[in-house]
């Protein structure tokens, strides 16, 4: 990674890039200040960047403060993901009109998604992508979503100064972009400095001014990332971590976090990787147009579980369990990667500032401690 | 020759995506009991009736217009390829709804989906069959597989457990079974009627009167939560091996292809890993609650 070419340019190149990719037909999403938060928005030029912005992030806690400088990209995640873009939280499926003796005609279809073209893109955010990619092109491609996906261009910012609930560093995914982008953009004082990541990157860079990156420089990137490594506002030990989660599902902790919860849904809404969906049907009041739609759906719910033969988790504990143990541990027996990607909005966005690296570390560390208490008596009565 | 089990079939859905249903016209409709009534679907779209094809104990997704969908085993003879049939106990919104609807009316369908009972696989072995209430639908299809091919298999047997007697589904075709000298059918009820004369209460107790040959019995279970359970573990403690038991469970599904997330189970989705779970295969959930 470390050994890759660079490219410089000027901060000034950026909204060159960004006509460039609106002339090609992009729909080009960035980072943008609003309502007190910085979200993904659609934006016309680099003004539209959260400039001399940076947030500070806690459990149940997220603010907006000033930087001392004119960094485009100086705070980490807000509350949106990529998700809303491939996977829109409330769209139709399609709708139909009853059609006499010979059934009923579709009328209205899935629309086609825009070509986005994705500016300010963390690791964390380029990682979920990754993840929600096993989860819509397995099993029956979702059209929407695969089409979205494909034609989608990321240009992606490696963090420097991770916030206070991050902890890529501990999931593999970050702080570093490591795949999954077309450009990486690194941001120093005056300068970028800008990775290529596939030949439609090579292009962009192409067109912009730039140069190859001196030795010092990188240098500085490398020491940059380390130094965002090293300051990680979390941390999560995942060794073993799934069997342990799986083996103690009746945990006492459980209870104990259900005590705080309160199935608001918040942190698999705020989630890049959570995949669940509600499907909805309806009529208008003719009853000869019917609908049907899908929204967002979460595990935190009551009815997300129920059945003929009632509520399979009618507990908080239990759906609180079950949200944990997915991201965490049946995640990677059913996609073959952690659900999780480190980028700590669940922690930041819990109206009650649940914390999943504390809680599930909690469980584990109980666990070892109680397992290395074992092991320690059965050796005791070995040796004597 | 089983050919309709040589390989998992395709699935069909409407034009417009995979979420959207292809269209059935009812043409047949039996009631079964107070609640219940079996529905006889063709497709309208002649390629779709000709390719339809599905393994016992499948499911699909049906839909009513507008009013949405519901995951509904088929109850019918794999083999009989122009039409399918749903057994559909009327208690929730799509299924009350369906009870509205009537011969030469439209259903929508998305299916089939899910895993099967492992008829293949049990060749040889005897195969004992239990059924709680409506789970005696998705159970149907393997009896008929398994009537059909009778000599590949040893002993067969049916424990069939129901609310009361009035609450028997394909009544006449049980009684049909019970005639056969190659099919062993019992059958308990919650609730006897002043007539009944069998026995009375869980089906797991008729197992005392069964001889099962834990070395070569393969169990297919389908029934409420509870009776799953309790069936699970009587066949565990007469010894049966845990990849021996086979269990379909219910949960919530609105898709069918492991998207939208209701279904899971721990691990599993039950859409697609499932409904057909070999006990050794969720071993670490069975027995848990809440998950």
């Amino acid at each position: 990674m470390k050994n890759k070419v660079l490219y410089t340019i000027n901060k000034s190149e950026l909204d060159k890039l960004i006509g460039i990719l609106q002339r090609d037909g992009y729909r080009v999403v960035g980072p943008t200040v609003r309502d007190g938060a910085i979200t993904y928005e659609e934006i016309e030029s680099v003004r539209q960047l959260p400039i001399g912005w940076t947030d500070s992030q806690s459990p149940g806690r997220y603010r907006l403060n000033r930087r001392n400088d004119d960094h485009l990209f100086g705070y980490v995640v807000g509350p949106h993901s990529l998700k809303k873009f491939f996977f829109p939280p409330k769209q139709r499926l399609f709708g139909i009109k009853r059609d006499g003796e010979s059934g009923y005609i579709f009328e209205a279809h899935q629309p086609d998604p825009p070509r986005y073209a994705f500016l300010g893109v963390r690791a964390c955010d380029l990682a979920a992508v990754g993840v929600q990619d096993r989860v819509f092109k397995q099993t029956m491609a979702e059209p929407y979503y695969a089409k979205a996906r494909n034609d989608a261009l990321f240009i992606a910012v490696n963090c420097t100064e991770p916030g206070g609930t991050c902890f890529c560093g501990s999931m593999g995914t970050g702080p570093r972009c490591s795949e999954g982008f077309d450009l990486a953009l690194t941001e120093l004082r005056t300068t970028f400095t800008v990775e290529v990541g596939t030949n439609k990157g090579r292009q962009l860079i192409e067109a912009l001014e730039h140069e190859t990156t001196d030795a010092n420089t990188s240098h500085l990137v490398d020491l940059l990332m380390d130094n965002a490594a090293e300051h990680m506002g979390r941390t999560l030990d995942t060794e073993d971590l799934p069997d342990i989660l799986l083996k103690n599902l009746s945990h006492d902790h459980w209870n104990e976090v259900a005590k705080r919860c309160m199935s608001c849904s918040n942190c698999t809404f705020a989630c890049p990787t959570c995949f669940c969906s509600n499907v909805e049907d309806s009529t208008d009041l003719s009853g000869n147009h019917a609908e049907r739609w899908r929204t967002w759906g979460s595990c935190f719910t009551l009815e997300f579980s129920y059945h003929t033969g009632g509520y399979s988790r009618s507990t908080p504990a239990a759906r609180y369990r079950q949200w944990l143990t997915h991201k965490l541990a049946n995640w990677h027996e059913q996609f073959g990667t952690s659900g999780c990607v480190g980028c700590g909005r669940c922690i930041t966005w819990c109206p009650v500032g649940i914390d999943i690296t504390k809680e599930a570390t909690t469980i584990a560390n109980d666990v070892k401690r109680s397992r290395a208490n074992q092991e320690a008596k059965r050796l005791e009565e070995v040796g004597s | 020759m089983i050919s309709t089990l040589d390989q998992r079939p395709s699935i069909v859905c409407g034009e417009a995506n995979p979420m959207a249903p292809a269209w059935t016209r009812i043409v047949a409709c039996q009631q079964e009991s107070s609640n219940t009534a079996s529905y006889t679907l063709q497709f309208l779209d002649p390629e779709q009736k000709k390719n339809y094809r599905f393994q016992p104990g499948q499911f699909n997704m049906v839909y009513l217009f507008g009013v949405g969908e519901a995951a509904i085993s088929i109850s019918s003879d794999p083999d009989k390829c122009d039409s399918l049939v749903h057994t559909i106990r009327h208690v929730g919104s799509v299924t009350f709804a369906m009870n509205r609807l009537g011969i030469g009316q439209c259903v929508g369908l998305r299916g089939p989906f899910g895993s099967s009972w492992p008829l293949q696989e049990c060749r040889g072995r005897d195969i004992l069959l239990v059924a709680g209430g409506i789970g005696i639908a998705p159970l149907r299809p393997a009896i008929y597989q398994l009537l059909k091919n009778r000599d590949d298999y040893g002993r067969l047997i049916l424990l069939y457990g129901i609310r009361s007697p009035q609450d028997m589904i394909f009544k006449e075709e049980v009684e049909g079974w019970m005639d056969r000298r190659d099919f062993q059918v019992l059958i308990t009820v919650d609730y006897p009627s002043d007539e009944w004369t069998g026995p009375v209460g869980v089906v797991t107790k008729l197992l005392r009167r069964v001889r099962v040959d834990s070395s070569r019995t393969s169990v297919f279970v389908c029934g409420p939560r509870v009776m799953n359970r309790a069936a699970a573990h009587s066949f565990l403690s007469h010894y049966v091996p845990e990849d021996e038991i086979f269990i379909s469970l219910e949960r919530n599904m609105r898709c069918g292809v492991g998207q939208c997330g209701h279904c899971q189970y721990g691990p599993k989705f039950v859409c697609k890993d499932g409904p057909v779970f070999s006990y050794a295969s969720v071993r670490n959930l069975f027995g848990k609650d809440e998950v």
